[in-house]
């Protein structure tokens, strides 16, 4: 308490301390019959004097942070289209460098040099079209260069991945990320949110969970009313409803009779190809807390979101892309240093890749964070041998030489460059 | 005729009573004065709020006695700063300095005090309008201020508000009553904008006085006219925005809602898409990026050219470069959504708008520079503060083209060096512009000075924590430091380093940052001082060419000139011309025979 009335009482007294400084400068003026509106020739040297001294700090000053700090702390980017994105990034600092110190430099020189000097009138220059032109294509040049350099690294960024590319979904939610690898077919099972329950936390799409996510909308289960128990509820005659219980109860019924017409809409739709869905997501496997990479291999990342829109921002490997409720969106990545590697080139022996939210989603938005590792083929294939997919099968099928062998030449393409 | 003229502003001013004079007024200047007092209340609030996060940002979760004091135990508990309100007041802060302070103080000062002023009318076209234009921007700031009080929280999914965080408030607590209140007060503030904007207009095209042709209007009328002219085409389309997600959140619509499932409730929302919202919300919010700027870069032109006693440097061209900007502003608004998930394709449309509308931007820089060259600079406070707009406009500028380029742009996207990025460039540069117009303009709103010595404390203060705050700020986004975080913890385990690198500039930040918000009390104190104990002004401090400065009183009565409207012979910017005895020549001084006007243009 006695802190805050301190505070309140420093604030109060500062104000009154500055009025009073006011009070005392206005009255020296007048008796000294100083001229408020024209600062003399004394305070405008003043004036012109500390625009130099402030120019000179604040060169200073950015400096000295891009030393100390501007070789960030992400280290060399860890992919090949980072690799792409830094390449970029040193031409662009170069000419914003450039143009920051040549503008700023001049802005506080002009000011300085030409401040008002007793006897000398300025010079009417009220235009020169010639100057004029020279400004516009300079700038229209160099920035023609970038937006030419830049369209080309973003189309490489962005076209749509081909089959050798080992699709993962990155699936997020608040306030954690999963992965999940489209196992041996490399193709990702398809999912419905609809058919998102307790067991089936993604909404993967089999002929089991159509059904399941069916009867569970309608029969209810354990902790979940279904539109039967809703119906009954409301007609029972025996429970007495309070008006807004009852509203409330309406609600929900209604939206989850919604609910299971489109689930009907899909179980319908699905039926003939019930064989293929299956093969399409029984391979796949889980991993929740960490994303595996191999380095070398060239990934397309499926994200989803459920809730809200998170971004997912992998800082090291120059990528990032929203996930959106309802949309699908795609990061193409191809890891080139694997953390090992990154620990040793950082000296940082605690160093991992992170992959970050970088989208606004609620309270723990900071906290939103998947650990990323990339592993060296041996490794890769270790861990992947932990691994099951989702129908208990083992991830790892066929001869283990052959497969290591198959991961040495992906990560040798991207060593061997 | 002036006689029964001046008898009849005579009659008005005895009939005024105190409400007609100051609160409901018609006269463009007092509802001038009423847009810049209110926003000088929000600046202070907007800039306290930031303060509060700020300190939470350098020392995380340490306990401090003046959160406690204005947060109270509800949102500060034992002087710790609740993570929920931590992004309400990101998101509040966000909006009121955007909404409040920069457009509707900025523009809805200046507007309405200078455009009749400048022009040689008596008034806006409509005072009535006018009036609803003041009020409901009263009104719509209170409701946001109110939206502070509310239990759950004022709204917390940023200022832009993205559903479908801002439509749910089972996702964060403040998308409940603090998101409804948002957007009432948005959608009044529209309104209020609108009414403005569409005033601003028609009494700029039909109400300039005899010889004020287009290329004779000083370069802030110009800059006003094309800031209501973008302000028309933009705002209505937030209102749009707003509406819809208000239909998702009561009416179970789903334009922007799909397929979520969020507390454990699975909706029944299919089909919509929240980037339709964030195409909808950038049409107008990259605009209103230059609806806070232009008016800032007029009234700097002015004051430049005023101060280095010169005309301003290539006055087409700035005109140009204004129009050029206008018209570019409208179309690069998906520059903020490369990541969002849109088409690429999409993106490499809007890199190219992007970096194209540098070229304007560029071109008033170096006319800027050319204004200063060989110039006889005299440092008024306003003109300090117009030097400084020209710098944080370089430098914000600048790095722009990086976040412009879709491929640049994925590395810092959303994160502190974005912040950073906007701070400079529209932050600083539209309130710089602010403060040159009100030390410029006090004389003529009050008719009193401003203290120079503690505008000078001013100026220093705030350019130097300015910089301060927002130079390393760009570091830290840059070291992959994402924005609207609470802290920085998330690198503790693996990366110690960086982790320590952004608690170190953080504490730098808000260390300027507070020296800043000290700055800021000598120009509270200065300003509300002055109106009621300043010295006298003299008709024309500045020795400036433009038409307020030659009413008879150094503030207008209603009506502005008893009389006839003196009648303009000549552009504004004839400052040392050669042949002239004094260094200025105002604008209703007649041409001498055979005396070229406007340059030579």
């Amino acid at each position: 308490m006695n802190n805050k009335l301190i505070i309140v009482l420093v604030i109060i007294l500062g104000v009154l301390a500055i009025a009073q400084m006011m009070r005392v400068n206005n009255l020296s003026n007048k008796i000294r019959k100083r001229n408020p509106e024209e600062p003399s020739e004394k305070e405008n040297k003043r004036s012109a004097n500390y625009l130099i001294l402030f120019m000179i700090s604040l060169h200073a000053f950015l400096i000295y942070v891009i030393v100390k700090y501007g070789f960030t702390n992400l280290g060399p980017a860890a992919s090949v289209g980072g690799e792409k994105i830094d390449f970029m990034y040193s031409i662009q600092w170069i000419l914003v460098l450039l143009v920051y110190f040549g503008c700023v430099t001049l802005l506080f020189y002009f000011a300085w040099k030409y401040q008002k000097k007793p006897g000398v009138k300025a010079y009417y220059y009220p235009y020169n079209d010639k100057l004029e032109m020279l400004w516009t294509v300079i700038p229209a040049a160099g920035l023609s260069l970038m937006v030419v350099l830049g369209l080309k690294t973003w189309n490489e960024l962005t076209t749509p991945a081909t089959a050798e590319y080992v699709n993962v979904e990155i699936f997020s939610e608040q306030f954690k990320w999963t992965a999940r690898y489209s196992g041996p077919n490399n193709e990702l099972g398809k999912f419905d949110y609809k058919l998102t329950t307790a067991e089936n936390p993604f909404g993967i799409m089999t002929s089991e969970n159509i059904e399941t996510s069916f009867n569970l909308m309608k029969d209810g289960g354990v902790g979940y009313l279904g539109i039967k128990t809703l119906e009954e509820r409301l007609n029972d005659p025996k429970v007495i409803l309070s008006k807004e219980e009852r509203k409330n109860l309406e609600i929900e019924l209604g939206r989850k009779e919604r609910m299971s017409r489109l689930l009907e809409a899909l179980m319908v739709t699905y039926e003939p190809y019930k064989d293929s869905l299956d093969a399409l997501a029984f391979d796949d496997v889980i991993v929740e807390d960490s994303l595996i990479l191999l380095k070398g291999q060239k990934y397309n990342l499926h994200l989803r979101a459920k809730d809200v829109i998170h971004s997912a921002y992998l800082p090291h490997f120059r990528a990032q892309m929203n996930t959106v409720p309802g949309l699908t969106t795609f990061i193409k990545l191809q890891p080139t240093i694997s953390t090992s590697e990154m620990k040793e080139k950082l000296n940082n022996p605690q160093f991992e890749y992170a992959l970050m939210c970088n989208k606004i989603c609620g309270t723990s938005h900071y906290k939103m964070k998947m650990s990323v590792k990339v592993l060296e083929p041996e490794e890769y294939l270790a861990w992947q041998k932990t691994k099951s997919t989702i129908d208990g099968n083992s991830w790892i099928r066929g001869n283990e030489e052959a497969i290591l062998e198959y991961y040495r030449n992906i990560t040798n393409s991207v060593v061997d460059r | 005729m002036a006689t029964t003229a001046e008898a009849i502003h005579e009659h008005d001013h005895h009939e005024q009573s105190f409400v007609t004079k100051y609160i409901f007024s018609y006269d463009h200047k007092m509802i001038g004065k009423q847009f810049l007092i209110m926003a000088i209340f929000m600046g202070i609030v907007g800039g306290m709020l930031s303060i509060f996060f700020r300190i939470q940002l350098a020392w995380p979760e340490q306990s401090s006695d003046f959160l406690n004091l204005f947060l109270g135990d509800r949102w500060a508990p034992e002087g710790i700063l609740n993570q929920d309100m931590f992004l309400g007041l990101v998101t509040l802060h966000g909006t009121i300095m955007v909404f409040f302070v920069l457009t509707g103080g900025l523009s809805g000062t200046f507007s309405n005090s200078l455009i009749p002023l400048q022009i040689g009318a008596r008034d806006m076209a409509s005072g009535f309008i006018n009036m609803m234009s003041a009020w409901l921007y009263n009104i719509s700031a209170v409701i946001m201020l109110a939206s502070l009080f509310v239990e759950s929280g004022p709204a917390m999914a940023g200022w832009t508000v993205y559903p479908p965080l801002s439509a749910l408030p089972q996702a964060v607590s403040g998308s409940g009553l603090g998101m409804s209140l948002w957007m009432i007060s948005l959608i009044i503030f529209v309104a209020s904008s609108l009414l403005g904007s569409l005033n601003y207009v028609v009494t700029i095209v039909n109400m300039r006085t005899k010889g004020m042709t287009f290329t004779r209007l000083p370069l802030t009328i110009w800059a006003f006219l094309i800031t209501a002219i973008v302000g028309i085409i933009s705002f209505p389309v937030l209102f749009a925005a707003v509406l819809l997600l208000a239909m998702d959140r009561t009416l179970g619509t789903s334009f922007y809602l799909s397929d979520i499932i969020v507390g454990g409730e699975m909706l029944d929302h299919v089909g919509g898409s929240p980037i339709l919202y964030e195409h909808l919300f950038w049409f107008l919010g990259h605009p209103e990026v230059y609806i806070v700027l232009l008016p800032s870069l007029g009234i700097t032109s002015e004051i430049i050219s005023t101060m280095s006693r010169k005309p301003i440097f290539g006055y087409r061209a700035m005109i140009g470069s204004l129009l050029a900007i206008g018209f570019l502003s409208c179309l690069v608004w998906a520059h903020h959504m490369f990541v969002s998930g849109m088409d690429p394709f999409l993106a490499s449309v809007f890199t190219f708008t992007t970096l194209l509308i540098a070229v304007p931007s560029a071109i008033k820089v170096f006319n800027y520079l050319t204004t200063l060259w060989k110039g006889s600079i005299i440092f008024t406070p306003a003109m300090l503060f117009s030097i400084g707009l020209v710098s944080t406009f370089i430098s914000g500028g600048i790095t722009g083209t990086v976040l412009g380029n879709a491929s640049l742009d994925i590395q810092v996207h959303d994160t502190m060096f974005v912040v950073a990025h906007f701070h400079v460039v529209m932050g600083l540069s539209s309130i710089f512009g602010m403060f040159a117009g009100i030390y410029h303009w006090f004389p003529k709103l009050y008719g009193r000075m401003m203290n120079d010595k503690l505008g000078y404390i001013h100026f220093w203060t705030t350019i130097i924590a300015g910089y301060g705050v927002f130079l390393p700020m760009h570091f830290i986004g840059l070291g992959g430091a994402p924005r609207r975080y609470y802290d920085y913890s998330i690198y503790d385990t693996w990366n110690p380093l960086a982790s320590e690198m952004v608690l170190d500039l953080n504490q730098i930040i808000t260390f300027f940052a507070i020296l800043g918000s000290i700055g800021q009390l000598f120009f509270i104190v200065n300003f509300f001082y002055s109106i009621f104990k300043g010295p006298k002004a003299p008709l024309n401090p500045w020795k400036s060419n433009t038409l307020e400065w030659t009413t008879p009183t150094a503030v207008p009565g209603h009506g502005n000139w008893p009389g006839e409207i003196p009648e303009v012979h000549r552009w504004p910017y004839d400052y040392s011309k050669p042949g002239w005895e004094e260094d200025y020549v105002p604008q209703t001084v007649p041409l001498r025979e055979g005396e070229v006007d406007g340059g030579g243009h």
